[in-house]
């Protein structure tokens, strides 16, 4: 029997999915986990970008952020912060993911500041506000486009990345791959490829959930070209 | 290869210990050996098959979406699951843990590559054109060689993701120096063990794009008076 087969009798048996530490539960903590990482991610890079941006400076440390994460690699980080007065458990999890949310949150809410059009920004002095005003009533909204690029490329990113949450007995869908490769190929096979199949799933599946959001949230004369620029804002942390 | 301590003087468990790394020398130095050589194998092997997809693809402008969009849908494939499509076919070993890597690597360089060719100016091809290049002599002598900073971010960014997707091979056994940092999250979270295989990682990362820069350094003599 090959992989697939496997994998399909596997994905097809319903105790794998409804049993403790069946699909649906580690599905639960994957989304749950993640859905904490970018929160988290979002609270403490979003004010730290707008800011940075508002005030035009920090470009360095921004593209410095997102050059040290891309060196530290995942497993490190998944496995180091357990060690530190996080403790072992789901919360060092979440911090460890949230740290690989940051760099593209806070890159595109720097880059999205700043695009704003300096004229944009004196006008809205000139009538009278404060620094704060101008923020909050003019950068702020203007940057959303960028903000919801970022985003999705954290969601992605972290959803991604959870999957080796397993290493450290995070639990999450990547249990099911390496349980897999518990047993050996030649017993796990199937459930090595159904557990792959989920885990790509469920990250394609945020993409393109979030692709839609991005859409939605754009202002329509906004959409053409301002998306092409988040998106480059965002390749340039993603890496490519 | 042998990732068990062997041999522990303090009790204690320190962030980092000399100690660690002088009495476990030869497993450490093996698992660097090990991640290095996966490392270099992956990004030469991907910037063989990188280039010429994106010269394919810089050629074919109707191609240029298609490739561009497939690469990127690839990049939000886990790295993980991508160990459990391949696993399952190419087995244990040093085969898979280079094929994943391989893939991820080729969507960075292809990317960059692409967006490097693209820079070349629409005069400078004319030009090339008008001296009575063909097609091939232009690419190689003419759009390659100015297309090679573009080139030369893929690698760096490929190298450096490479160095930190490599741990991930512990999921079959052969993630190179992910294998010590694992190791020693489960000899008892032994942390000197952690940093040792966490700060190497960082320091191949690093000399391996410092020595990127320096080959490009070499290969773009006209960009040198400029930057000055």
């Amino acid at each position: 029997m090959n992989p697939v087969q496997q994998a399909v009798i596997w994905l097809n048996d319903p105790l794998n999915w409804t049993n403790p530490g069946g699909i649906l539960d580690r599905l639960g903590e994957h989304v749950s986990m993640s859905a904490a990482a970018v929160l988290l991610g979002c609270l403490v890079a979003w004010p730290l970008g707008l800011w940075l941006g508002h005030t035009g400076r920090g470009g360095g440390l921004v593209v410095l952020v997102s050059n040290l994460t891309l060196a530290v690699p995942t497993l490190a980080l998944l496995t180091i912060l357990p060690l530190t007065f996080l403790g072992f458990g789901r919360p060092a999890v979440v911090v460890a993911l949230a740290v690989f949310a940051v760099p593209p949150l806070l890159a595109n809410a720097y880059t999205g500041v700043r695009q704003v059009d300096p004229q944009t920004r004196e006008a809205a002095r000139g009538m009278g506000m404060t620094g704060i005003q101008v923020l909050r009533r003019v950068e702020l909204p203007l940057a959303v486009p960028y903000l919801a690029a970022g985003f999705r490329t954290a969601a992605v990113q972290v959803v991604a990345t959870a999957a080796l949450a397993t290493f450290v007995n995070g639990g999450g869908l990547g249990e099911i791959i390496r349980f897999g490769f518990g047993l050996s190929i030649a017993v796990g096979g199937g459930q090595i490829l159904a557990g792959g199949l989920l885990v790509a799933g469920l990250a394609l599946a945020v993409e393109l959930l979030f692709a839609l959001v991005e859409r939605l949230v754009t202002p329509r004369p906004l959409r053409r070209s301002r998306r092409g620029a988040g998106r480059r804002a965002a390749d340039a942390v993603a890496g490519s | 290869m042998s990732f068990r301590l062997s041999y522990r003087a303090d009790p204690g468990n320190p962030w980092f210990s000399w100690q660690y790394v002088r009495d476990n020398s030869d497993t450490v130095l093996a698992a660097l050996r090990d991640h290095t050589t996966l490392t270099l194998r992956a990004v030469l092997i991907a910037a063989l098959i990188a280039v010429p997809l994106a010269v394919v693809a810089y050629w074919f402008r109707p191609l240029t979406g298609p490739i561009l969009a497939l690469t990127g849908v690839l990049y939000t494939v886990p790295s993980l699951a991508v160990f459990a499509f391949v696993a399952p076919y190419l087995g244990i070993g040093a085969a898979t843990v280079l094929s994943v890597v391989v893939l991820y690597a080729l969507l960075v360089i292809v990317r960059n590559t692409v967006a490097g060719l693209n820079q070349v100016p629409a005069e400078v091809r004319e030009a090339a054109e008008g001296m009575g290049y063909g097609r091939f002599g232009r690419l190689l002598r003419v759009e390659l060689p100015l297309a090679v900073p573009g080139i030369l971010t893929g690698l760096r960014l490929a190298t450096v993701s490479t160095v930190a997707l490599v741990t991930v091979g512990v999921v079959i056994g052969r993630g190179g120096l992910g294998q010590i940092i694992f190791a020693g999250f489960q000899n008892n979270l032994y942390k000197a063990q952690i940093t040792t295989g966490t700060l190497l990682c960082v320091l191949l990362a690093l000399v391996l794009d410092l020595l990127l820069v320096g080959a490009g350094w070499l290969l773009t003599p006209w960009l040198r008076g400029r930057a000055g």
